[in-house]
């Protein structure tokens, strides 16, 4: 019994001492909270639409309010052409187009079942799944007021509208094509941040770092040496996971492929800068890889991967928009699944560069070349 | 010794927040020389060296090393540098030859393949190259620690208490290796906490809580402390510290197996305190102070100074 008591006093002055392990068991633990908590939401509303009105007539007012009020679509935009709205659905700044053709109003009170169509950018189900869902419900009863005397057979039958979603990208809504690409920038997060932050600080744990430096090498030298072969595993990691998309989860893949593994790299970058910014803040192994942790959480839940992106509160999409991680599971889903090109992936592409040089540049500013 | 100051610096400071672990050390090292710098634990030994060779920044302080500026050209000062580390500091799991291989490379040494090799054959470890330095024993770490210093054809070496540890042939052996080297122009600076080794070295420099107490060859160093000292041999020597310990005059005793020093500043007075156990049941002798003797004087004076 004594022994034992000896045993745990000793832990707990030890689990004191490193403040930082104490901070981070108490701080993961809060973190997941607030993110699990308030910030993941599985059925996302007011999701941006755009509009292109063809007609003039009452329904088509009757629409928006309908859609507006079923709390998932927030027209935010009218668009003039459908190549305009395919555009905006490309570069991810609608969810929705939503179509009214000529001569709706005149169409739906002659009884004709006018067309009624709704593109979505179903790259990710989960996004889309509710709102297109709960579509010809809400349409339904919207209309419902409209359907006076010789309409009202139509809306025992098909429904006064003939409603058509044209789910893009990912017409089956398959979760492997949303989730494969996307798996690629979380596994790249993950290892770049934690090899690089384990293999600076085990050179200071183990001792080494002080013979290291005491040979005639500049920092620069230093640390790319250590990169780039880190860098090399991350395009193998590239490599296995488009592999395994395309062979085994017959992933679609649109765009690019150089432009792909061009934009990795400066996702890898940004990662191995921030790895280096926690091992100059780590005292040991188990501290960096505390905080690559620390990082990773909320990379991993505020960047869309895992849950809807539009989903989130807005506090929550600010964060999202400030990782790197974010911007990439969009610029490799635009790639493969869109078939998007440097112009459409390009405003997703400077908040990385971005992100890059601000980490780097306090890497850099705390990487100390001497050992105090 | 008069070759030309290859070590020669004022003033260095390194505080660590509020404590000032190295005070104003001011050493001049020369060329060829195998210079002892000796001191109790926590002296600041270590700090001065990293100091010397860019490892830590210094807070105050001026002079040269190796003819650079000590405290703005670390680069060119590293590049003639070999200093081995008082914690064993190779990569554990790098074998032998990639270890110095490795270190080669960082100094850009011309021929490196045959530099290499016959490194390994001066280092007798040529059969084992391939085995990981992390399972080398302690002593053949040591070796390979200092191979790996000399590689590069340093100027000079500072080692940082390279025989820790190690066993007694393997230290004559290394103590050797060292006076050939200093004997070829090499300059020396080492740490050392033993005493047989602080006689082997052309100079010594003894620092405790930070400053410099004392530099000089073996005998100005005893020399300049001024100690009487008494040796005592007889029945029952931990009864005698005791009393000799209260008694005026006494300053220090050290026991030395079957002796005890007795040792003080003042020889008169001394003698005074000591008179009174001077009887057949000991026998009494006076000496010459030892290094050990004075450093231990050192080290008790100074405490005093700075706790007052
Ligand atoms: N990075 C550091 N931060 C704070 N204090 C330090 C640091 N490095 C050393 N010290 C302190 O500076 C003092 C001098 O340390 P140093 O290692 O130079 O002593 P030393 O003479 O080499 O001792 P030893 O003979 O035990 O090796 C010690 O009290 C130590 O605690
Ligand atoms: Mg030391």
């Amino acid at each position: 019994m004594a022994r034992f008591r000896a045993m745990l006093a000793k832990e707990f002055i030890q689990m004191r001492r490193d403040r930082l392990t104490f901070a981070m068991m108490i701080g993961i633990p809060l973190l997941q909270l607030i993110l699990f908590g308030y910030a993941i939401n599985a059925d996302p509303k007011h999701l941006p639409a755009a509009i292109l009105v063809a007609d003039q007539g009452p329904e088509g007012r009757t629409l928006f309010s309908a859609l507006q009020n079923s709390g998932y679509y927030d027209l935010v935009r009218r668009v003039q052409s459908e190549a305009e709205g395919r555009d905006l659905l490309a570069r991810g700044k609608v969810q929705f187009v939503i179509n009214i053709p000529e001569n709706f109003s005149r169409d739906f009170i002659r009884g004709d079942r006018p067309a009624l169509l709704v593109e979505a950018d179903a790259t990710d189900p989960g996004t889309t799944g509710n709102a297109i869902g709960s579509l010809s419900t809400a349409l339904n009863t919207a209309l419902q007021n409209d359907l006076k005397g010789p309409l009202e057979s139509l809306a025992a039958n098909d429904g006064p509208i003939d409603l058509r979603v044209h789910a893009l990208y990912n017409p089956e809504a398959i979760t492997h094509y949303n989730i494969v690409p996307g798996l690629m920038g979380v596994v790249l997060t993950l290892t770049m941040i934690l090899v690089t932050g384990l293999a600076i600080t085990r050179e200071r744990e183990r001792g080494t770092m002080e013979n290291l430096l005491s040979m005639p090498t500049r920092p620069i030298e230093v640390l790319v040496g250590k990169l780039v072969p880190y860098i090399l595993v991350g395009y193998v990691q590239v490599t296995l996971i488009l592999l395994a998309a395309r062979f085994l989860f017959n992933v679609p893949m649109f765009g690019s492929l150089l432009l792909l593994l061009l934009a990795a790299a400066l996702f890898i970058v940004a990662n191995l800068a921030v790895g280096i910014t926690f091992s100059t803040i780590a005292q040991n192994q188990l501290q960096a890889m505390q905080m690559t942790f620390f990082f990773f959480l909320p990379s991993l839940l505020l960047s869309g991967f895992a849950f809807p992106f539009r989903g989130m509160p807005h506090w929550a999409q600010a964060i999202g928009e400030v990782l790197p991680l974010t911007h990439f599971v969009r610029v490799v889903r635009g790639i493969l699944l869109k078939g998007n090109g440097i112009g459409n992936i390009a405003p997703e592409l400077w908040p990385i560069a971005l992100f890059a040089a601000v980490a780097m540049f306090i890497a850099m500013k705390r990487y100390r070349q001497t050992l105090d | 010794m008069n070759g030309e100051p290859i070590i020669d610096v004022r003033g260095m400071t390194k505080r660590f927040g509020d404590r000032t672990v190295v005070d104003h050390v001011d050493l001049t090292v020369r060329a060829g020389e195998i210079f002892g710098f000796l001191g109790p634990n926590g002296s600041g030994k270590t700090t001065f060296l990293r100091m010397l060779c860019g490892l830590l920044r210094a807070d105050d302080g001026s002079g040269t090393c190796l003819g650079h500026d000590v405290i703005t050209e670390s680069e060119a000062i590293k590049r003639e540098v070999g200093y081995m580390t008082q914690r064993f500091s190779f990569w554990e799991d790098l074998s032998i030859a990639e270890n110095l291989d490795f270190v080669a490379r960082m100094y850009d040494v011309k021929n490196r393949r045959q530099t290499v090799r016959k490194s390994l054959e001066q280092l007798g470890l040529a059969g084992r190259k391939d085995q990981l330095a992390g399972q080398l024993s302690g002593g053949w770490k040591q070796r390979l620690a200092l191979a790996a210093c000399l590689i590069h054809k340093p100027k000079l070496l500072l080692l940082d208490e390279p025989t820790a540890g190690v066993d007694p042939k393997a230290r004559r052996d290394f103590w050797d290796e060292i006076h050939h080297l200093a004997g070829e122009g090499l300059t020396v600076l080492i740490t050392t906490h033993y005493m047989d080794e602080a006689e082997r070295c052309h100079r010594l420099a003894y620092i405790a809580y930070g400053k410099l107490l004392t530099h000089g060859a073996v005998d100005e160093v005893i020399g300049n402390e001024r100690l009487t000292t008494w040796s005592v041999s007889g029945q029952d020597l931990a009864k005698l510290t005791e009393q000799l310990r209260a008694r005026p005059g006494v300053e220090q005793t050290v026991a030395f197996g079957n002796m005890l020093h007795v040792s003080g500043g003042d020889a008169a007075a001394l003698e005074q305190g000591i008179a009174p156990f001077r009887t057949d049941q000991y026998e009494w002798r006076q000496v010459e102070s030892g290094l050990e003797d004075v450093f231990i004087h050192l080290m008790d004076k100074s405490k005093d100074n700075s706790l007052s």
